[in-house]
């Protein structure tokens, strides 16, 4: 037992080692790298500066405000692979209310952030009722969506894209909230960078600083002591799912907004991009451990390559090489740093 | 030694009389009658599928007995889950699935019963009173941590037993049942869950203690309960039994003696 007497459980644990533990340590590490290396290939001499950011922010933006929901679904033990398709659906939703049944922008947002959430709730329900793996649950989700975005779309456009949204009255106030830009010394940066930071930090706050963050650690990292804990850990699960599928339509929305339309096919495949900027900073696939910065950071990391790479004037048809790289790379450095840091113990 | 008053004239934190249970045709307990008391521990030993998980599942709430009468403080008890046994004063320490071992002590203390602050709806931790509790009802069990931020899967498996049991007793249990605490500990670890059992009685807490381990239950036991094959077979008490025959009794009696002539014969062959 724990005795007074300093003995080798007892090491001082050094501030480097803290920092070691944290989940997001490995994905700062590698972001500077990613930062420092795109800065040295730049050949427009913009990358380092806001005009970079301004680009970067605008592609990993979106992707962090969804990723970070992604994150706290897997901490708690659970995956989304209907996020990305729930795009595509709640843009195409919310443009068909607004073009072709003549709703107002509002409540065309109101609705669709409601049936994402229904949907939500419906993976959530199937998940914790079913007891299947989340894995195929939203898989079936996926391609129920991927379908609907389809069929519904041509069956009211008779095309495979929304269109024709920005005549309705309140299109622009709906911008100014969601797809406006602002400027910074001449660099234009999208508000979505906005929603990003106050979801980071919004997610951050819940997880570590509520009851309910401490039920999705608890739920991911062994449901049967919570369960016996008293924690409802279906309920936790059922409400993460609500909430990813929510963020996940006002991306959506935001991309409708920005777009002024929509195609059908948008947001498939952006699912594997969440969790790739979630497993990036730190969030253990298994459940259990992670954090919402690091699904930040994980997303600025793919905001470096989509913009860093043609900047660099390299071919742009590695991004997703360069992705799957950076993924396997982080994840085995996140392995090996959390190791180190139990002092590997186990 | 155990601070207990006569039983005789003291109501039984929990009480069970003549409870059964059965799965369709399967008879998983039958006939099983045992009172627990305030400040006692009291020991219920079982071979693998004796329907000592059965019975636990009746105490903490999983399971409704089919037969028989089953009070608590006197009232009887009406458990649809859990929580309802909670609620009413019974924690249960389940092996291995008391604690989740990537999150921190403190946090793993307060697990399901988070202290908040501010408004409380909103849920607020209030970080600095658990990790400041924390510190200190483990100190006050005998556990002293440097860091109450550890993962507690970096503490050893008894440590882990303890701090549930420090928890349980901290949030006002007054029936504590501990499924099989030491069955995967060694020796030294065993001795640590054990003392935390005695530290649990002496705060006035009625202690089941669920075991395979005679030498264990001899050691903190004032009442022995045995179970074979869902039925109870024995029931015994500190003062009234002699020491021997009850570990006789709990390695398996005649069951003990015909195997030691079995193996004998095998050895002399």
């Amino acid at each position: 037992m724990a005795t007074a007497k300093p003995d080798e459980r007892m090491q001082k644990v050094s501030l480097v080692t803290k920092a070691l533990r944290r989940p997001e340590f490995g994905a700062l590490l590698g972001a500077l790298v990613i930062f420092t290396m795109f800065t040295v290939a730049d050949t427009t001499g913009n990358f380092a500066g806001l005009q970079g950011a301004a680009g970067w922010t605008h592609f990993a933006a979106p992707v962090g405000i969804v990723a970070i929901f992604v994150a706290l679904l897997m901490i708690s033990g659970e995956f989304d692979l209907s996020s990305g398709v729930m795009v595509g659906t709640a843009g195409l939703m919310a443009g068909n209310l607004i073009s072709e049944l003549g709703l107002g922008v509002w409540p065309s947002m109101l609705i669709t952030l409601t049936f994402a959430g229904l949907v939500g709730l419906a993976n959530g329900l199937l998940v914790v009722r079913t007891g299947l793996p989340s894995f195929i649950v939203t898989l079936a989700t996926f391609f129920v969506l991927k379908g609907v975005n389809l069929a519904v779309t041509k069956m009211l456009t008779g095309t495979v894209r929304v269109d024709g949204i920005d005549v309705a009255p309140d299109f622009e106030n709906a911008r100014l909230f969601f797809a406006t830009k602002i400027d910074i010394a001449g660099s234009s940066f999208q508000i979505s960078v906005l929603w990003w930071i106050g979801f980071t930090i919004f997610a951050t706050w819940l997880l570590t600083r509520t009851t309910f963050g401490n039920w999705i650690f608890a739920s991911g990292g062994d449901p049967n002591a919570a369960r016996n804990a008293g924690v409802p850990v279906a309920r936790t699960k059922v409400t993460l799912f609500v909430l990813t599928s929510m963020a996940a339509a006002l991306v959506g929305i935001m991309t409708l907004l920005e777009l002024r339309g929509m195609q059908a096919g948008q947001g498939v495949g952006q699912e594997f991009y969440y969790i790739i900027a979630a497993a990036v900073g730190g969030t253990l696939l298994t459940g259990g451990a992670g954090s919402a910065i690091g699904a930040t950071i994980g997303a600025a990391i793919m905001g470096f390559a989509a913009i860093g790479i043609p900047y660099a004037l390299w071919d742009q048809d590695w991004v997703s090489t360069f992705l799957g790289v950076i993924l396997f790379l982080a994840v085995l450095v996140n392995t090996w740093l959390s190791k180190r840091a139990k002092g590997a113990r186990k | 030694m155990s601070a207990k008053a006569s039983t005789k004239n003291l109501t039984p934190s929990l009480e069970l009389k003549d409870v059964g249970k059965s799965f369709g045709s399967v008879v998983a307990l039958r006939e099983v009658s045992l009172s627990v008391y305030p400040g006692q521990v009291t020991c219920v030993l079982g071979d693998n599928g004796a329907g000592k998980s059965t019975l636990i599942k009746i105490l903490s709430g999983v399971h409704k007995q089919s037969e028989g009468e089953f009070t608590v403080a006197g009232v009887a008890a009406d458990f649809d889950s859990p929580r309802d046994a909670m609620a009413k004063g019974i924690a249960t320490v389940f092996q291995d699935l008391a604690t989740v071992p990537l999150m921190s002590v403190w946090r793993n203390f307060f697990l399901g019963n988070e202290p908040k602050k501010w408004w409380k709806p909103l849920g607020i931790l209030d970080i600095a009173k658990a990790k400041r509790v924390a510190k200190e009802e483990l100190l006050a069990m005998g556990i002293d941590l440097r860091d109450t931020n550890q993962p507690i899967g970096t503490l050893s498996g008894g440590e882990r037993q303890a701090v549930a049991i420090a928890r349980a007793v901290y949030f006002g249990a007054n029936v504590l049942i501990l499924d099989e605490p030491t069955s995967a500990l060694g020796v030294r670890q065993s001795g640590i869950v054990l003392k935390y059992i005695l530290a649990a009685r002496d705060r006035g807490v009625a202690v089941i203690f669920i075991t395979h381990n005679p030498h264990h239950a001899n050691l903190v036991g004032d009442r022995f309960i045995l179970l074979n094959r869902g039925r109870m077979t024995a029931s015994f008490e500190r003062e009234t039994v002699v020491l021997d025959e009850l570990i006789q009794a709990m390695a398996g009696g005649s069951e003990l003696d015909t195997l030691t002539h079995e193996i004998n014969v095998i050895r002399n062959d």
